[in-house]
C-alpha cells in the first residue's frame, strides 16, 4: 500500500510533502455539553490506505468521525487534511475539499428517488461529471441501477447502504469516511459492501477510513487499525497484527468469525 | 429481483374493478323503503295543537329529503367498501418493495385528467360564469370568489416552497403578505408610483424580510420554528397597529390608486378601458382583469416553484426537509438553503399581498391576523405538503367551501327557517379536518413526484415511506 499511496501522491502536487499523512488527528477532545466524549485523539489515514477504527459501543467512533466533519466541533485539538486545517470548518465546507462520508444509519433522502440522492450526492460538482460517475456506480453497485426510479425509502436496508456509499462516490472523493456500513446487514451483504471497498481501494486507490463494530471483517480488509475505548485510541497496528492480537481477539471478536 | 414479483402475482388474481352498480342500486333502494316505511309513523306527520284540537300536519317533504339522503348514502357506503376491496385486492404501490408499473400513482391519477381541466376552467371561468349568470353585473360574486380563491391557491403555492419543499414550518406566513400590502398601499398613496412598479419591489421587500426571519430562526426546526414564525407574523401586525404615523395604525390606508389596465385606467369616461376598446362601460370589466392578473400571478408562482425544483436549489431545499445532516455532509450550505427558501416564499406571499392591496383598495392590520396565517398553512398541509395541484385542491376546498355552505339555503326547509349554515362552518371545518387525519393523514395528494423522470414516466412505489431517518 506504501508504494500505491506514493503514486498517488507524486500525481497530485497539493499534498505538500509525499509522507505527510492525509488526514491527521492531534489531540481532539470533543464534548458533548459538559460531557467528555473524546479525551485527545491521535490518528493519522495516510493517502491509498484503508484505515480502520474500532471499539465498542459508545467508546466515541462515531463521534470522531463526526468531530472529522466538523459536527460537532473538536474543542481542543486540530485536524488536518492535505496540510490545512480544517478543524474550526463548517460541514459543507469540509465536504467540499474532497472528503466523502456516508454517516452513520446511512441517511439517505427517503422520498427521492435513486437517482435524486445521486444527484444530491453530485451537487457540490453541480452534476459536472454526474453522468460518467452514475456509470461508474451502477456498475459498482448494480442493484442500484435496477432501482433508479425508487424512492429511497423503499429499499431493503442493504441496498440502501449501498445507496448512502454510492451518494458519497458521486462527490469524487479522495477520502471517504463509512460509518458502520455493516450495520444490521446480512452477512452475505457485508461481505459484498467490503469487497466494494476492497475495489474501491485497490483499483481506484480511494482512501478509506473505516468506522466498524464487525471487527473481524473491518480488521482483515484494512491496513492499518485502531482500537477505541471510551473516548482514547488504546491501541493501534496492521490490521493483521491487531486481528492476531490476544487482547483484541477477547475484546472484539469472541462468538467467532463470521 | 430474486423475490416472486407481486406484480404478477396480483395480475393473476382477478379482481372487477368496477363494482356492481345494479346490485348497488337495487340495495340502496330497499334500503330507501324501509326508510320510508319507519318515516310514517315517526316523521311524516306533525301534531299541532291548536286549542284544543290537534292537528296533523303532513311533512312528505321532509321525508323524501331524508329518503333521498338515505338512499345516497347507501350507494357511497357500497361505492367505498367496492373500491376498498378492490384496493385491498391489489398490491398498493406504496407498500411494495419493485416499482409497480401497473397502477399509476394518485398524482398521476389526479394529473391526467386534472390538470388540463382545472387550467381550462380556471382560464375561461369568467366566460363560462358569463354564458350562466347571463350578463357581466349578475356573475360579480362569482368571478369575486375565484379571485379570492386563487389569491389563496397563489398564497398557498408561495407557503409549499417553505413549508412543502423545504420542510421548514412556518406560522407566520402572513406576515409577507402584509409586507407586500403595505409596501403597495405606502409606494402607491406617498409616491404615487404604479402598481406594474410596485409589484416587484413588494417582492423583493417581503424578500428581503423573509431573510430577516431567516437568519435568527437558521438554527431552529419543527416545533422551535413554528413559534418563532408565528411570533414574527404577529410582531410585523402589531407594528402596523402601533406605528401610526406611517402605516395609519389600525384604521389602515384607504383609497389606495386602483389598478390601470397597462395604464389604461378602469373609468367610465374619455379614455378609459371601455371607451378604448370599444365596450359598453361596465365595472366588471377591472374584476375580470383582476382575475386575469392573480391567475398569472399563481401560474408564475407555480412555473416558477416546478422549475426550482429542478434546479439545484430545489433539490436542496427537499434534501433539507429529508435530512439535514446528510445534506451538510454532501457540501450542501444549509444556512444559504433555508434562506433562499425564506426568501422565495416570502416573494410570493409579497407579489400576493399587493394583489391584495390593489384589488380592496384599502389595507389594515386586521386582514393580516394569525387566522389567515392558519388557512394559508391548513391549505398546504391539507393539499399534500410539496403538491403543487393538491394545494389548488385544497385551497378551492377551504375557500371556496364555506362560500357554497352560504348558499345551501334548502337545509332550511329541513331545520327549519332559522337554520344559517354558515354558522357552522368551523364545526364542519373541524369534522372535514379529523376525516382528513383519519383517511390522508398527509394530505389530499401525499405522493411526491420526482423532479426527474427517466425515460418513460411510470408509477413509483413506495410514496408513504417515513420522512426524516431512513
Amino acid at each position: 500500500m506504501s508504494t500505491a499511496g506514493a503514486n498517488i501522491a507524486m500525481q497530485n502536487p497539493q499534498a505538500s510533502t509525499s509522507r505527510q499523512p492525509l488526514l491527521s488527528v492531534r489531540g481532539v477532545k470533543t464534548y458533548y455539553g459538559n460531557i467528555i466524549a473524546l479525551k485527545g485523539v491521535d490518528m493519522d489515514v495516510n493517502e491509498g490506505e484503508i484505515v480502520t477504527l474500532i471499539g465498542a459501543n459508545g467508546a466515541g467512533k462515531s463521534t470522531l468521525m463526526m468531530t472529522i466533519f466538523g459536527n460537532p466541533r473538536a474543542r481542543e485539538g486540530t485536524i488536518t487534511y492535505q496540510g490545512q486545517d480544517i478543524t474550526r470548518m463548517p460541514t459543507h465546507e469540509i465536504a467540499r475539499l474532497s472528503i466523502a462520508q456516508s454517516p452513520e444509519g446511512r441517511r439517505i433522502f427517503p422520498r427521492m428517488t435513486v437517482y435524486e440522492n445521486l444527484q444530491m450526492g453530485a451537487s457540490m460538482n453541480n452534476l459536472q461529471y454526474f453522468d460518467q460517475d452514475l456509470e461508474r456506480v451502477c456498475t459498482l453497485f448494480p442493484r442500484l441501477k435496477e432501482r433508479l426510479q425508487q424512492r429511497g425509502g423503499t429499499l431493503s436496508g442493504g441496498e440502501q447502504q449501498m445507496l448512502a456509499i454510492a451518494r458519497a462516490l458521486m462527490s469524487r472523493p479522495k477520502l471517504l469516511l463509512l460509518d458502520e456500513p455493516s450495520l444490521g446487514l446480512a452477512p452475505l451483504i457485508v461481505k459484498q459492501i467490503f469487497q466494494i471497498i476492497k475495489e474501491l481501494n485497490e483499483r481506484d486507490g480511494m482512501t478509506v477510513f473505516l468506522v466498524e463494530q464487525n471487527a473481524y471483517h473491518a480488521l482483515k480488509l484494512a491496513h492499518r487499525g485502531y482500537v477505541m475505548v471510551t473516548g482514547n485510541i488504546t491501541m493501534s497496528g496492521t490490521g493483521k497484527d491487531l486481528l492476531n492480537d490476544p487482547q483484541v481477539r477477547a475484546a472484539y471478536l469472541e462468538g467467532g468469525h463470521h | 429481483m430474486n423475490a416472486p414479483s407481486i406484480t404478477t402475482a396480483a395480475q393473476t388474481q382477478a379482481v372487477t374493478r368496477s363494482f356492481d352498480l345494479n346490485a348497488a342500486l337495487k340495495d340502496a333502494f330497499k334500503t330507501t323503503l324501509i326508510t320510508l316505511g319507519l318515516s310514517i309513523p315517526i316523521l311524516a306527520y306533525r301534531t299541532d295543537q291548536a286549542g284544543a284540537d290537534l292537528f296533523l300536519t303532513p311533512r312528505w317533504g321532509l321525508v323524501a329529503i331524508v329518503c333521498a339522503i338515505v338512499f345516497g348514502l347507501r350507494l357511497v357506503l357500497h361505492a367505498f367498501t367496492a373500491s376498498r376491496a378492490y384496493g385491498k385486492a391489489t398490491p398498493s404501490a406504496r407498500q411494495a418493495t419493485e416499482a409497480v408499473h401497473a397502477t399509476p400513482s394518485a398524482f398521476q391519477h389526479v394529473s391526467r385528467f386534472a390538470l388540463p381541466m382545472f387550467l381550462g376552467v380556471a382560464l375561461f371561468f369568467p366566460l363560462i360564469i358569463y354564458l350562466i349568470q347571463g350578463g357581466l353585473t349578475e356573475s360579480r360574486y362569482w368571478v369575486d370568489l375565484g379571485i379570492l380563491i386563487l389569491t389563496y391557491v397563489m398564497l398557498g403555492w408561495g407557503l409549499n416552497i417553505v413549508v412543502g419543499l423545504a420542510g421548514l414550518l412556518d406560522l407566520g406566513y402572513v406576515a409577507f403578505y402584509a409586507v407586500g400590502a403595505y409596501t403597495y398601499a405606502l409606494l402607491s398613496t406617498t409616491f404615487g408610483l404604479s402598481f406594474w412598479i410596485c409589484l416587484p419591489l413588494a417582492g423583493i421587500l417581503a424578500a428581503f424580510w423573509g431573510m430577516i426571519l431567516g437568519f435568527p430562526v437558521l438554527r431552529l426546526r419543527g416545533d422551535y420554528l413554528a413559534i418563532v414564525t408565528l411570533a414574527f407574523g404577529e410582531i410585523i401586525r402589531l407594528v402596523l397597529i402601533n406605528w401610526v404615523d406611517v402605516t395609519g395604525g389600525g384604521a389602515g390606508i384607504s383609497s389606495i390608486p386602483r389598478a390601470t389596465f397597462f395604464g389604461i385606467p378602469f373609468t367610465a369616461g374619455e379614455g378609459g378601458f371601455a371607451q378604448t376598446f370599444g365596450l359598453e362601460f361596465n365595472s366588471m370589466h377591472r374584476m375580470i382583469f383582476f382575475y386575469y392578473l392573480i391567475l398569472a400571478l399563481a401560474l408564475i408562482t407555480n412555473f416558477v416553484t416546478m422549475r426550482l425544483r429542478k434546479l439545484p436549489v430545489g433539490r436542496a431545499w427537499e434534501a433539507l426537509r429529508e435530512d439535514e445532516i446528510a445534506c451538510r455532509s454532501l457540501g450542501i450550505n444549509t444556512t444559504n438553503t433555508k434562506l433562499t427558501a425564506f426568501a422565495i416564499g416570502a416573494m410570493f406571499g409579497g407579489f400576493a399581498g399587493s394583489f391584495f392591496a390593489v384589488r380592496q383598495g384599502f389595507v389594515s392590520p386586521e386582514s393580516f391576523n394569525f387566522l389567515e396565517s392558519a388557512i394559508i398553512l391548513a391549505i398546504v398541509v391539507l393539499g399534500g405538503m410539496g403538491s403543487q395541484i393538491g394545494v389548488a385542491i385544497a385551497a378551492i376546498v377551504l375557500v371556496g367551501g364555506p362560500e357554497i355552505l352560504r348558499n345551501l339555503t334548502f337545509l332550511q326547509s329541513v331545520f327549519g327557517a332559522g337554520f344559517d349554515p354558515n354558522e357552522y362552518r368551523l364545526l364542519l371545518f373541524g369534522i372535514g379536518m379529523v376525516a382528513m387525519m383519519v383517511w390522508r393523514p398527509r394530505g389530499l395528494i401525499s405522493e411526491r413526484e420526482p423532479s426527474v423522470i427517466l425515460k418513460e414516466r411510470k408509477a413509483i412505489s413506495g410514496s408513504l415511506v417515513k420522512e426524516g431517518h431512513g
